[in-house]
């Protein structure tokens, strides 16, 4: 056991060993614990909730609620449950992570490769408009987007999205494209490749891992995004606004199984993107606090 | 495209390369026109309207600074600043108490740290609302966490916060903490990460005991990761919106109100536009001051 840590200049004892996996494993258990609580009780009857302990796994098992926050719930007023929800996320989702996405690296081999004065300022307003609070642009975005017909509609979301998205993308590029020899460019440029052939045959080929932060970043954040889904959404609304309807209803017997299934369809992509490509994921959050 | 206008073109070297001068700018500037009108634009836009008398609808006559004397003279953004410092303060001292424990420890050679470190992060890639629905129920009296220790038989545990004016707040952090804790511990460990084990074993040597080997060497060496979780947590808690919608409401009353909310209700459902956007203002200043002295110098530092 104690071999394991020699080759870290800090020793510790087998008290205090297991003293540090009893903190780490209780930590393990915080994090996990709602987590459990949502999945144990979206498989139970109402009944089990109200009248029994949230810890338990279901006496019975069903999936009813599922079936029910995916299709017959009430959202508003309308019992259609969160299916067509979850149809607007995803046709708001791809479109603004795919055009977020592809700005964003073009503006990264703009600003890497074919520097011009003043580029850096240009940079540093792009970045922090990511950090804005998006109150401050609440109320005239919205009269744009009654004034261009936009308003309540998908591509007004994919267009607020991919406007507020490409700082983070541009910073990721840029981050990424600095590193890459500017030697290889210079070279393809004296041999008469353009802009876009150099883009395309050179960056484009080793820009896949970075391609996949951009994309897993773009996609939880605008996934997961309420506020400009509750501002601007209107009858195209976004899978946390019908949530979040869902849950907050007033009407009725609260179905708190509905609410839990209903939740974890909403996390649902977030978590099975997190799974699948957790690495890339970690990456992109780590570069979002800019340091590269 | 460009290899048809090089073929045609190759004897006017001239105009080609102007081209190519001119291709990069092109490119960028759908982005950067987006950027001065969206962002710069609105930014603008919403300053005007905060010196302005917009109350259902943007108006353009200006009256001083009244909607600003007016908003610091209401009880309910007082109410929401203070929540804000309390959530504020709590949630980045917290975050980065756990963020850093974790680290440290995670750092210590640990089997099934790859197991473990996923764990603390998840909850990262969930949204506000789907941790506020969690945690609402698991807070909630009723049926969570009180109800649960009362059916295990500690009949007096009581645990109502949520319920509960005064302490209501508390149990925002504890949802937040709960989502971004795991991801300062990760800035933590890969500062931990970084640290050349030759420093430390240096020190072991001179006889530094693993208290003084953190207090006196390691911690010192992670101050940019403090910063860069200072600032990451400062920005996030003055944005701080969607989970108190989902927990809270804003509620029991207006006791979990933040200024996030507070801008919201007081533009687009009482109708005082001028005043939401002047709170608007102040939120984006706050964030400003934080953030760009730390772009500056990031910025400046990669170069």
């Amino acid at each position: 056991m104690a071999a394991v840590t020699q080759d870290t200049a800090i020793r510790t004892g087998r008290i205090t060993r297991t003293f540090i996996y009893l903190v780490l494993v209780l930590f393990a258990l915080f994090y996990l614990l709602p987590l459990y609580v949502m999945v144990a009780n979206s498989l139970k009857p109402l009944g089990e909730i109200t009248g029994g302990n949230m810890m338990a796994l279901p006496g019975t098992w069903t999936i009813e609620p599922w079936l029910a926050a995916w299709s017959t719930a009430q959202i508003g007023v309308e019992p259609t449950g969160l299916k067509p929800y979850f149809l607007n996320s995803i046709l708001m989702v791809v479109p603004a992570v795919a055009i977020s996405t592809v700005l964003g690296a073009l503006n990264g081999y703009v600003l890497t490769k074919w520097r011009f004065p003043g580029d850096n300022i240009l940079f540093g307003l792009m970045l922090f408009s990511c950090f804005i609070p998006f109150q401050i642009v609440l109320i005239p975005m919205a009269t744009i987007l009654g004034k261009m017909g936009l308003a309540g509609s998908i591509p007004g979301l994919v267009l607020v999205h991919v406007v507020y998205g490409i700082g983070f993308t541009t910073l990721y590029y840029r981050n990424y494209y600095a590193a890459f020899p500017t030697e290889l460019v210079r070279a393809a440029m004296i041999d008469g490749a353009g802009f876009f052939r150099i883009f395309w045959r050179i960056l484009l080929p080793v820009s896949g891992p970075i391609t996949v932060v951009s994309v897993i970043w773009q996609f939880t954040n605008i996934w997961n995004d309420f506020l400009f889904g509750a501002s601007f959404g209107g009858q195209s609304q976004p899978m946390t606004v019908a949530l979040n309807n869902l849950v907050q209803s007033s009407t009725g017997v609260k179905e708190y199984n509905v609410h839990f299934a209903g939740a974890i369809l909403a996390a649902l992509p977030t978590l099975l993107v997190y799974v699948v490509a957790g690495r890339y994921f970690v990456r992109g959050l780590m570069a979002g606090s800019v340091k590269g | 495209m460009s290899t048809d206008a090089m073929s045609t073109q190759v004897t006017d070297t001239d105009l080609r390369t102007r081209l190519q001068d001119w291709i990069p700018k092109l490119v960028l500037s759908p982005s950067v026109a987006m950027m001065v009108v969206f962002v710069y634009g609105f930014i603008l836009y919403t300053v005007y309207l905060s010196f302005s008398g917009s109350r259902m609808l943007p108006s353009y006559d200006l009256i001083g600074l009244a909607n600003y004397t007016r908003l610091w003279g209401l009880s309910a953004w007082w109410t929401a600043v203070i929540n804000l410092a309390i959530f504020a303060s709590l949630y980045i001292a917290i975050c980065t108490a756990i963020g850093l424990t974790l680290a440290i420890l995670l750092d210590q050679k640990i089997r099934g740290e790859g197991m473990l470190r996923p764990i603390y992060l998840y909850p990262m890639a969930l949204s506000f609302i789907v941790t506020g629905t969690a945690w609402k129920w698991f807070l909630d009296p009723g049926i969570g966490l009180e109800n649960t220790m009362h059916l295990w038989g500690w009949e007096s545990f009581e645990f109502g916060w949520i319920k509960d004016r005064n302490m209501a707040i508390y149990t925002i952090v504890i949802a937040a903490v709960w989502q971004t804790s795991g991801f300062v511990m990760a800035m933590f460990l890969a500062g931990l990460r970084g640290i050349d084990n030759e420093i430390l074993k240096a020190a072991q040597i001179d006889g530094a005991s693993n208290w003084n080997l953190y207090r006196r060497i390691v911690i010192p060496l992670l101050r940019p990761a403090f910063l860069s979780a200072f600032v990451i947590l400062a920005h996030l808690a003055v944005k701080s919106y969607d989970l108190v919608i989902a927990l809270t409401g804003g509620g029991p009353g207006r006791a979990t109100e933040l200024p996030a909310t507070f801008m919201y209700s007081y533009t687009f459902t009482r109708n005082q536009m001028g005043t939401g956007a002047a709170s608007a203002v102040i939120m984006l200043m706050t964030i400003a001051a934080i953030m760009m002295p730390y772009l500056y110098a990031e910025l400046k530092e990669k170069k």
